[in-house]
């Protein structure tokens, strides 16, 4: 019976040293776990000029419209996290379930305006199942909550530590 | 401290009574036809009420029809690593016989159930999202779960005597259970593409008549997991059998 404690003891002491030595690990990458950054962090962590990043919000409602440029289409939007929007232009297809108020990642390199010019537009699905029937009506009812947590839904509280200055 | 020779029930004493492989082998042949058999009716059920008759969503229309085969893959290929910690956990500590080969026959079937998740994501991510993959903390996760998997088939496997083999793939599958629940949380931790969690132990963000065949669709493949390990294992411990009556023989007949 010894021995078996024994063993059992070593293998609960490694799993909690490993758990522990994985947790200080993934703490200390958090910066570089992100997929993507958001609008209000910009100007805080601005991207080094000539690299690509990806910048992840919501599609701000209202603002996507489509321009010319050199004679081409280009797509027009701004993306938001509710504190700060940036301008997107894509020269692109955009995907099946790109929306205004839809989340939305885009990979893409910081103008010397400010504006971003994306090489790619992915677009994030929330974790909301609905047919379009209860969809409408809840429109009607007036229970309609369009853009959910717009902020939360892209910053998890716990994930990035708020670093003054 | 020695131990005294006593009778009263240890508790290692359970475990080893339906670790006894003669035992598993006789409950097994009664308990796999049912568990094959309702395997079969729920995913059918699951299936065909999921693709055919549950509404589509308002934004992935069909496409989202995915997730009947895409969740429960995905919730099996981590809790089937679960599974085969717990077996390895137990190998080691306990030195169980059968769940030596249960951990060598839950590999397999995990690694293929991962692969369906893999697989089905991407295809949904496609049109979706706009990528067939993306790097984020979910998908790479996940991919490292496909990764361990494999590795466990190799190592189990790898070793002329097969207890060593099994020992060194029970540490590697117990090192890397680290990464379930960097798994679970990956979406709520850091920034991914991956949408956060449907249904969580408060509720569910889904309508009902999209979740209830999903559920049912997850408890199909869930037995139908245990059915597949349960068949292979039956196979294992019977073949072990064989493999020690004939090394025995050989050793008389010497």
């Amino acid at each position: 019976m010894t021995r078996k404690h024994r063993r059992l003891l070593v293998l609960v002491a490694c799993l909690v040293g490993l758990g522990g030595a994985t947790a200080l690990t993934l703490t200390a990458l958090n910066d570089n776990m992100v997929f993507f950054v958001a609008p209000s962090d910009l100007a805080s962590k601005p991207p080094r000029p000539g690299r690509s990043f990806r910048i992840g919000g919501l599609v701000e409602p209202g603002s996507l419209s489509q321009i010319r440029q050199d004679g081409k289409p280009v797509m027009k939007f701004r993306v938001t996290d509710g504190k700060a929007s940036v301008s997107v232009f894509y020269a692109g297809v955009l995907p099946d379930l790109f929306r205004e108020g839809q989340g939305v990642v885009v990979l893409g390199m910081l103008r010397p305006d400010g504006e971003i010019a994306a090489s790619e537009v992915l677009a994030k699905h929330d974790e909301t199942y609905m047919p379009p029937e209860v969809a409408d009506a809840l429109k009607k009812a007036g229970q309609w909550a369009p853009p959910p947590k717009p902020a939360a839904d892209f910053r998890p509280a716990a994930a990035i530590p708020a670093k003054p200055g | 401290m020695k131990s005294s020779p006593t009778i009263a029930p240890r508790p290692g004493h359970i475990l080893h009574r339906f670790a006894n492989p003669g035992r598993f082998l006789r409950l097994a042949s009664v308990v796999q036809p049912w568990l094959t058999g309702v395997t079969l009716v729920l995913v059918v059920i699951g299936l065909g009420w999921g693709l055919f008759i549950a509404p589509e969503d308002r934004f992935q229309h069909d496409a989202m029809r995915i997730i009947y085969v895409h969740v429960p893959a995905a919730w099996l290929a981590s809790a089937g690593y679960f599974g085969l910690a717990l077996c390895s956990a137990l190998s080691l500590v306990w030195r169980h016989k059968l769940a030596d080969l249960a951990a060598a026959e839950i590999s397999p079937v995990g690694a293929a159930i991962t692969t369906l998740a893999l697989a089905s994501g991407s295809i949904w991510g496609k049109p979706m999202w706009g990528a067939w993959w993306v790097w984020d903390a979910r998908l790479t996760s996940v991919l490292v779960l496909f990764f361990l998997y494999l590795g466990h088939i190799a190592l189990v496997r790898a070793f002329d005597d097969p207890e060593r083999g099994q020992r060194a793939g029970a540490i590697l599958a117990l090192v890397g259970v680290v990464n379930l629940p960097i798994i679970k949380f990956s979406v709520d931790w850091w920034n991914t593409l991956h949408q956060p969690a449907s249904i969580t132990l408060t509720g569910a963000s889904m309508d009902k008549g999209i979740l209830w065949p999903l559920l049912i669709s997850m408890l199909g493949f869930s037995l139908g997991f245990a059915a597949l390990v349960m068949a292979r294992l039956r196979a294992a411990v019977m073949e072990w059998r064989i493999r020690s009556l004939l090394l025995a023989r050989t050793r008389e007949h010497r």
